[in-house]
């Protein structure tokens, strides 16, 4: 089947089976492989990437159920040499360790800043009871979330999303 | 984990829709949000022969108010129903269950429609639309029907729903006085599932409890209706006391079945306390 969609700004027309999950069309397909596959069965967010907008785990969706739709990866944030300031973030609080769960983790923090732009402590663990770490314990990573909270209010900018 | 092949359709009318469900020799299945069909089907305990995609069908998503109910597209999406002004006026319960389903990226996807068709015994839809007293509204090639809450769940994934038949809207009566609601989701670690979860509504008047509905979630194969809970409060005065003497009878006739997560004795402990915690929460009286 034939399907067109929205890669990190980059429309994209292939053919895929309909049983094609959109996070191998992601990175078997369009070699965008900083999406993470951690459980395959939608509970780590290691997949996490965003849909028209919304944090969605790629493992638990069809590549066909995207026709038509835009999708930011990890690698659609950075503009250029610059990182996005939710990366930025990450790297300065050590809000990583291994780095596995980091693309997902990211992915759900943008979405949340994008409809919660200063999240309370309470508020970043809700938004992000979905994606699992081994490494980190947890602290650094909301940390980091609040770190980026604090920067694009500053810079005054939105999350791309 | 791959699902085995079938074909995917996405019609773009709920005629059409019918038309593709309706080709059993196919053997057609819905889909709406994915989130319990998909696991399934990369499981291979589902191997559906095509897809039928709702998300192209208009007028499957939204909520809306008129003729003094509420109408609920059964597309209508968990974060959607978090944050629906309609629902924190008319039908709080439904928004804050919403609310606790899974994770953010499980409730960006996951639809009242779909949770209420999978019927899941331990899933928190199912519980709260009983206690709500709402109507399911199911269309086939034969016409349209409309099904009762309270009877529509036969058995654990086991509905009224028959095989070409698609669940369109779910509707509520809007109550005429603010109710005071409250849904209870006992379980180890946000974004479980519920051990055992407790739904209740209360209608008061100046002194006494008019009427409740208390049904509880995962202590039987369908939701189970706590009525020894509803027959010790009506028509009394809302006291801490009365609260925690009413909700002591929950688990009383209950025959849970023990899992990985709860023994039957558990559970039937846990619906005492959930129904206490739900009620004090409903009714602002502070928990002992
Ligand atoms: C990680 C994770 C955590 C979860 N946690 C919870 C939780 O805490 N509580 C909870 O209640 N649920 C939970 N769920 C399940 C989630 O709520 C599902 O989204 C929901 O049960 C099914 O809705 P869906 O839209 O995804 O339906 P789908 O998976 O698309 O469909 C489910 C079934 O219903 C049928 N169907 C769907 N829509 C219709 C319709 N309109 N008419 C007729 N038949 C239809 C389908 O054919 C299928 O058989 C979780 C799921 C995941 C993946
Ligand atoms: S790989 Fe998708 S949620 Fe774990
Ligand atoms: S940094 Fe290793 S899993 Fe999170």
């Amino acid at each position: 089947m034939r399907i067109a969609l929205t890669v990190n700004g980059e429309r994209q027309e292939i053919d895929v089976e309909p049983r094609l999950l959109l996070v191998h069309l992601l990175r078997d397909h369009l070699g965008r492989t900083g999406t993470h596959i951690g459980c395959d069965t939608s509970n780590c967010g290691a997949c996490t990437i965003l849909l028209d907008g919304d944090a969605v785990k790629s493992c638990t969706l069809l590549a066909v159920q995207a026709d038509g739709c835009a999708i930011t990866t990890i690698e659609g944030l950075a503009s250029g040499s610059q990182m996005h300031p939710v990366q930025e973030a990450f790297w300065d609080n050590h809000g990583l360790q291994c780095g596995f769960c980091t693309p997902g983790m990211i992915m759900a923090a943008v979405a949340l800043l994008d409809r919660t732009p200063r999240p309370s402590e309470e508020e970043i663990k809700r938004g992000l009871e979905g994606n699992l770490c081994r490494c980190t314990g947890y602290v650094n990573i909301i940390r980091s979330v609040q770190a980026a909270a604090e920067a694009l209010d500053r810079s005054g900018s939105v999350p791309a999303a | 984990m791959t699902p085995a092949p079938f074909d995917y359709a996405a019609p773009t009318s709920l005629k059409e829709a019918l038309r593709l469900l309706d080709n059993r020799s196919a053997d057609p299945k819905i889909l709406a949000g994915g989130h319990s069909l998909l696991p399934l089907m990369k499981l291979r305990l589902a191997a559906p022969g095509v897809l039928v995609d709702l998300r192209r069908v208009p007028d499957l998503r939204g909520i809306q108010a008129g003729d003094g109910r509420l109408v609920i597209g059964a597309m209508t999406r968990y974060v959607d129903l978090e944050g629906s002004p309609l629902l924190h006026e008319h039908a709080p319960i439904l928004a804050q269950a919403a609310g606790l389903v899974g994770d953010a990226q499980v409730r960006n996807r996951g639809t009242i429609g779909g949770a209420i068709a999978h019927a899941d015994p331990a899933g928190d839809m199912p519980a709260v639309i009983c206690c709500l007293d709402a109507s399911l509204h199911l269309a086939s090639p034969r016409g349209e029907r409309t099904v009762p809450a309270t009877e529509f769940f036969r058995d654990i994934f086991e509905t009224a729903l028959s095989e070409d038949e698609i669940l369109t809207h779910i509707s509520l009566p809007i109550p005429s006085t603010p109710p005071a609601q409250h849904y209870v989701k006992f379980r180890r670690r946000m974004c479980d599932w519920a051990i055992v979860g407790a739904s209740v509504s209360v209608t008061c008047d100046d002194e006494r409890i008019t009427a409740c509905r208390v049904f509880l979630t995962n202590v039987g194969p369908i939701p189970t209706r706590a009525t020894a809970v509803e027959s010790a409060l009506e028509g009394r005065n809302p006291t801490a006391e009365t609260i925690s003497q009413a909700a002591r009878g929950a688990g009383a006739d209950l025959s849970p079945s023990s899992e990985l997560n709860g023994s039957a004795d558990y559970k039937r402990h846990l619906a005492g306390v959930t129904c206490s915690r739900a009620l004090q929460d409903a009714l602002g009286i502070g928990r002992a």
